[in-house]
């Protein structure tokens, strides 16, 4: 079937949604919270003062070490945990005390959190059965989903007949057919195998785009933020420590723990600022205009096109050098090798001090 | 020294084995030759004799018998599912703490650390003519002389029953909501379903082992019940169980044979029926 039928927009059949869908199209974002808190009685809060705007269909990944307040932010946004304090909008319409089903938003969840009775198309039909919908129509529409995820072929197996990218896909059909304004995801790729996390990080963002609704993506996975998004908002210590386009996040890191969170950049001190600077722009060997830093190799890592040195400086501090494999192999160098690191003054970017951690 | 594999496994079903065998199965195979035995007022004869059978197998007491039997096993079944379904459901989905949970669930069950003929006779301070309910009663007018029904009669029996049934209800159905996870229910919600429509198509059908089990126990503990019977009713109601326990006590061993194993035969009917409902392997295990 065509993804363009099923774009929330598109194929609203009632009328008075029609009305409804005129007045959200003009809207400016398609979620955003306001000062938004979560504390869990005294103490420090879950998630502290957070303030973020996620424009129109846009594929958006919250990443941050474990308890940062990733997951807590997306339960709140999907109406799962209640808010302490500030505003929630989806749409421009404030939902911040709206029951799950009123907000417009549908949440994928890590264990997938299938209906374990229920075969893979009534799974998928259950939100049209809650609604009233006859069995022969909702099945029929079921099973349009499921084409869309092309789990069609397995429509009458239980949940625990199948393996975890099937059950993924059912859950992501099951989550599409409430015709979300906004699908939240958490961490949903995390228990699936490194093949199937590919293949199916790729369809996630395939179907974002053909349907054109935001995507929030809760993963502490680097690559995975960098592959799917179209901004990234990375969290620490229950903030937000920057919220970008993914290029401006991995190339301007606004602090030090962005900078290393992402990764790909080495954090160091030039003229009493901290600075990053891009690993593939470092180089082994001094040159003339290049500022530069002693070390050890402490580590070699082979990664085929590409090769990744690891220094350790004087200082303590572990520097990386991302070279390509010709170049290595015209250098050569060996574990236990003093080498210099070395780097053009203009890739420096100036970070935002901030205390240590 | 090794013992090869199959050896060690006979092994260690041979205590179990044994026991079974010696405390049930012969036991049992006894009741059923003593149920084919002659006897007189004093005496078991070793003669072939298949008169208890006829009697149990085509009397109209043995139906008027279990008629009370199963009305009891009815009425009970009902009210402590209600009961059990209901209070479950709020321990398990409606308390937030574990802490608040178990403590409640102790309340329910600290009753039950004192033994039977002392719960027994507790009702009739609450239940009997000059007791509690009645004093209650007629304090406010609502009758002008004490109910005699409280106490002594099917209904008294009921509520021992039900006070003493609906424990493991709550305990079986709760343990089957508690293996339910939060984000199942969350997903319900996402997709629009009322809290009645997350009980209806949710959490009924997945609590399904757990009410399997916990009916079980009440078909079984009323079935195989004569105490409460015959405390709580003051020896007025008979069952399919006391008729078994009157002719014990007349030392009619052949008849009260022949009705045992009837029961057995019903009873584990019953429970097969039931068990169809429910993996037990699977509830233990998990």
């Amino acid at each position: 079937m065509n993804l363009s039928q099923l774009k929330p927009k598109a194929a609203l059949p009632e009328p008075e949604k029609t009305h409804l869908k005129q007045a959200t199209q003009g809207h400016r974002f398609d979620a955003e919270l306001v000062a938004v808190t979560k504390s869990y009685g005294p103490g420090a809060p879950a998630v502290d003062d957070i303030s973020l705007r996620i424009p129109r269909g846009s594929y958006c990944c919250l990443l941050g070490p474990s308890g940062c307040g990733k997951s807590t932010t997306l339960r709140m946004l999907a109406g799962h945990e209640d808010v302490t304090e500030g505003a929630i909008l989806i749409h421009d319409e404030e939902v911040t005390h709206k029951l799950p089903v009123d907000r417009g938003t549908s949440m994928m969840f890590q264990d997938y959190a299938l209906f374990p009775h229920l075969s893979s198309l009534d799974n998928v039909a259950f939100s049209l059965k809650v609604r009233g919908v006859a069995t022969t129509e909702r099945r029929k529409q079921a099973r349009a989903y499921l084409e869309l995820v092309q789990m069609d072929h397995l429509a009458d197996r239980l949940p625990n007949q199948l393996s975890g990218g099937q059950q993924q896909r059912v859950a992501l059909a099951r989550s599409l057919i409430t015709r979300p304004k906004v699908l939240l995801l958490d961490e949903p790729l995390s228990a699936l195998d490194p093949f199937l996390r590919i293949k199916m990080r790729s369809e996630l963002k395939r179907i974002q785009k053909e349907l054109g609704i935001s995507f929030i993506h809760v993963t502490h996975s680097q690559d995975e933020a960098l592959a799917l998004s179209d901004m990234i908002v990375v969290m620490n210590d229950a903030k937000i420590m920057q919220a970008a386009p993914v290029r401006e996040v991995f190339e301007t890191p606004t602090n030090a723990f962005v900078a290393r969170f992402l990764g790909g950049q080495n954090v160091l001190t030039s003229d009493t600022h901290q600075v990053s600077v891009r690993t593939d722009r470092c180089r082994l060997g001094r040159s003339p205009g290049m500022r530069s830093l002693e070390g050890q190799i402490a580590m070699i890592e082979y990664q085929g096109n590409l090769v990744r040195i690891t220094l350790q400086t004087t200082l303590g501090d572990e520097m990386t050098v991302l070279q390509s494999d010709t170049e290595y192999f015209a250098q050569n160098p060996q574990i236990g090798d003093t080498a210099v690191m070395s780097w053009h003054p203009s890739d420096e970017h100036v970070l935002d001090p901030m205390q240590a951690g | 020294m090794k013992l090869n594999p199959k050896a060690v496994s006979l092994l260690q079903v041979a205590p179990m084995g044994i026991i079974f065998t010696a405390m049930v199965l012969v036991p049992l195979l006894i009741i059923i030759v003593v149920s084919f035995l002659d006897y007189d007022f004093a005496r078991v004869f070793p003669e072939i004799y298949l008169g208890s059978w006829q009697d149990v197998l085509t009397s109209q007491l043995t139906l008027d018998l279990y008629e009370t039997t199963f009305k009891f096993v009815a009425i009970v079944w009902v009210i402590t599912f209600s009961l059990g379904f209901s209070i479950a459901y709020f321990l398990v989905f409606h308390v937030r703490t574990l802490q608040i949970r178990l403590m409640l669930l102790a309340a329910i069950a600290i009753p039950f650390w004192t033994s039977g003929p002392i719960r027994a006779v507790a009702w009739v301070p609450l239940l009997g003519r000059e007791g509690l309910v009645n004093q209650a009663l007629l304090g406010l007018g609502i009758v002008d002389q004490p109910v005699a029904w409280l106490m002594y009669s099917e209904f008294a029996i009921l509520v021992a029953y039900i006070h003493l049934l609906t424990m493991p209800m709550v305990i079986t159905i709760s343990n089957s909501m508690m293996k339910i996870p939060g984000s199942i229910i969350q997903a319900a919600q996402d997709a629009g379903a009322s809290e009645f429509q997350i009980i209806r198509e949710i959490i009924l059908p997945l609590a399904r082992p757990g009410i399997a089990i916990g009916t079980i126990f009440v078909v079984t503990a009323v079935m195989g019940d004569f105490f409460i019977v015959k405390t709580m009713s003051g020896g007025q109601v008979n069952t399919a169980t006391m008729a078994i326990v009157t002719e014990l006590n007349a030392f009619q061993y052949p008849p009260a044979a022949a009705k045992s194993v009837l029961m057995l035969a019903i009873v584990l009917g019953l429970v097969a029926l039931l068990l169809r409902f429910a993996d037990i392997r699977k509830e233990l295990t998990k």
